[in-house]
């Protein structure tokens, strides 16, 4: 057992317990909190501690529900979609090979509407072997109508998978809550763990339809027309936009209750700044500390961390970046033939703004690199120096 | 005595399947003897091709179009989430096509059965890809004609209960149209039975076994008697009873109604003949042993 530390937070919300975990043990401890009690999954480093803390729990008791051992992450998707379909919560997580190996079932998913909530751990694709981390895994899983939640650290991530929950349930969307290998999943930090009584009263005893009606049998997912398959997808497309709002007020809520919000974009140092760096995920920890740095030696330099990837937040991106002159986006994940995922989409957002900065984008931490606070710092100052548009991804490397 | 024949259809007017298909037959005489406490799964194959387009379905009872690979954890998903509601008197029933059970499902449908999840899972066999127009699958018989083996397969049946038999699941049986009590005792035995079921059925399909529409029944009671399909059970994998002693008629009798099977030379109807006999043996040898163990 990990050493509890009481303490008072600051909500008057009772006791807050403290301990020391990974980012994994943060995800199950939430999905525990959040009373999940149908969890389907297939080991995969370096997503497995979640799978093992929450069998460990099954087998105690603690966790009151049906582990599903499956032979396949495809087998466990299916199995958490029937699952909600049928009306209770359910929970699965994987990584990489696993999540391309579900690829089919996603689209299945968010077909279904089922409010499915998944925990991924970014790691590289093969080929080459490897188990670093790399976001290009669920950034490849973008057009699959999940909801996509980026967490800084193992904190954000378990009190995003209670978020999630609650934003999932509300739209009948799936949602994924991305951490990134080992910076996240294995490194260890002291968590608040919610009060469980709060979390009750947060997330409610679920309500879904149940969409196996025995007294009035239906024909669920049947082959629809043309018509019909647009309707579909035109429906969850505006369920997905309404996201940006829910999201919001979700974590505006969560605020409320137990002291900690994140918002969909996180604007740090920002007001004022002059040339802007754009993160998502464990890499925005290190550049805090580059930006107070540059700050520190006079530089005008702010942060934008963007957390909520699907839907992307455009209006509130846009809002944030008017009236900027320079942006560097730094992304974790390549789109080979094109550059870094995280920055396609801001440029996509930003297009047809009346006053466009100018936008570079930097590949850097790929495989799993470093991304340290002198690198962080390097970018900063190309993004400085430069002055025309270049439209290339830029790769940081030993020479950069 | 309560007979299932004389139960509710549940199987309503308006499908689309081919005049005469096998396929059908055997889903309406086992959700018949499931009953209406039944929550079914299709998957991409000729049951779901058939099952009606919406508004339209087939089905009375609450059903679920999933992806072709995932019969068995669907149904498996469906069946703990209503344990995890209590609503324990309501079963789960899978059907897979014989594609989607002995090749592109069959790692989903072993993780299952080796969890032993509450589910009955019912092969409805083809012997072939019939919903996108007859290819070769491994359920289809050797030397069969199908439109991707236009030469005659040259693969032999994959032998799918000996596979589920090694999960040494509570119960598996064999069971076709042309014996339709026996069918409907082995479903009805299944809903007593906790733990992954399943059944294996031989349905004539028309259209890919090249023969004329009222076939179906006689040809499926031919396989039985030709011993190229023996009715049986298997419980935990290791007992065997056969159900019913065939008249052990030459293989001809069987594969000469079907069209697919005209091309074939003296010597490859022999080689159908020698692997039953064999199989028929090995089966009898199981039989045996389970009596001779049970005493």
């Amino acid at each position: 057992m990990c050493k509890v530390l009481p303490e008072k937070c600051g909500c008057d919300e009772g006791a807050v317990m403290k301990e020391f975990m990974t980012g994994n043990h943060a995800i199950a401890h939430a999905v525990k909190l959040c009373r999940t009690p149908l969890i389907a999954a297939y080991p995969i480093t370096p997503q497995t501690p979640i799978y093992e803390k929450l069998s460990e729990w099954e087998a105690s008791g603690v966790l009151k529900g049906i582990m599903m051992r499956t032979e396949s992450e495809h087998s466990a998707m299916a199995s958490c979609i029937a699952g909600s379909l049928t009306g209770v919560r359910t929970f699965t997580a994987t990584s990489s090979q696993g999540l391309a190996l579900m690829h089919e079932m996603l689209h299945f998913a968010s077909g279904c509407r089922v409010p499915v909530v998944m925990a991924n751990v970014n790691r590289i694709l093969a080929a080459p072997w490897g188990f670093w981390a790399d976001q290009t895994d669920s950034l490849s899983q973008r057009d699959t109508g999940w909801i996509q939640i980026y967490a800084e650290n193992g904190q954000e991530a378990l009190d995003t998978v209670i978020q999630a929950y609650k934003i999932a349930e509300t739209v009948y969307l799936p949602t994924m809550v991305v951490i990134e290998a080992f910076f996240v999943s294995h490194f260890m930090e002291t968590i608040d763990l919610p009060d469980q009584d709060a979390v009750d009263r947060f997330l409610p005893p679920l309500d879904l339809p149940h969409r196996f009606d025995m007294d009035k049998p239906g024909y669920l997912i049947p082959v629809v027309t043309q018509e019909w398959y647009r309707e579909y997808k035109h429906r969850a497309f505006l369920a997905m936009d309404s996201v940006k709002e829910i999201a919001v007020k979700v974590d505006r809520e969560y605020r409320e209750e137990f002291g900690r919000g994140y918002g969909i974009i996180e604007p740090f140092m920002f007001d004022d700044a002059e040339v802007v760096l754009v993160t998502a995920g464990s890499i925005t920890s290190t550049a805090r500390v580059a930006i107070k740095s540059l700050r520190e030696d006079g530089y005008k330099v702010g942060l934008l961390k963007i957390r909520l990837f699907r839907p992307f937040p455009y209006e509130a991106v846009r809002g944030a970046l008017f009236g900027k002159k320079k942006a560097g986006v730094i992304d974790r994940n390549i789109s080979i033939g094109s550059g870094g995922i995280f920055c396609q989409e801001l440029r996509g957002a930003l297009s047809g703004m009346s006053s466009n900065p100018l936008i570079y984008s930097y590949i850097a931490g790929i495989g799993g690199t470093d991304v340290d606070v002198e690198i962080i710092r390097k970018v900063a100052f190309d993004v400085m120096k430069r002055t025309e548009p270049h439209d290339e991804a830029i790769w940081v490397k030993e020479d950069f | 005595m309560d007979l299932p024949e004389e139960h509710p259809n549940l199987l309503r007017p308006g499908h689309s399947a081919c005049a005469g298909c096998g396929l059908l037959i055997t889903m309406k005489l086992v959700l018949q003897a499931m009953g209406p406490r039944t929550i079914v799964v299709v998957v991409p194959s000729c049951e779901a091709g058939s099952a009606g387009v919406y508004p339209n379905t087939c089905f009375a009872v609450p059903s679920f179009h999933s992806a072709f690979e995932i019969a068995a954890p669907t149904a498996a998903g469906i069946s703990n989430a209503l344990k995890i509601q209590g609503r324990t008197d309501i079963q789960a029933l899978a059907f897979g096509g014989d594609g989607g059970t002995f090749d592109i499902g069959l790692s989903a449908l072993s993780g299952v059965t080796k969890n032993n999840d509450d589910i009955i899972y019912v092969c409805l066999d083809n012997e072939g890809y019939m919903n996108t127009g007859i290819q070769v699958s491994s359920a289809t018989p050797s030397f069969a004609w199908t439109g991707t083996t236009p030469a005659g397969n040259p693969g032999r049946k994959k032998h799918i209960m000996d596979i589920i038999a090694a999960h040494y699941n509570p119960y598996s049986a064999t069971a076709t149209i042309g014996f339709p009590r026996d069918l409907q005792r082995k479903i009805t035995k299944a809903k007593g039975i906790r733990g992954t079921k399943f059944i294996h059925t031989l349905t004539p399909c028309p259209t890919g076994w090249r023969m004329p529409f009222d076939l179906s029944p006689d040809v499926s009671r031919l396989a039985v008697e030709t011993n190229i399909f023996p009715l049986y059970e298997v419980e935990d994998g290791v007992r065997y009873t056969i159900n019913h002693e065939p008249r052990r008629l030459p293989v001809e009798e069987y594969l000469f109604l079907q069209g697919r099977f005209k091309h074939l030379k003296k010597e490859e109807i022999q080689r159908i003949q020698k692997d039953a006999d064999a199989e028929w043996d090995k089966l009898q040898y199981k039989a045996h042993r389970s009596t001779v163990n049970s005493t």
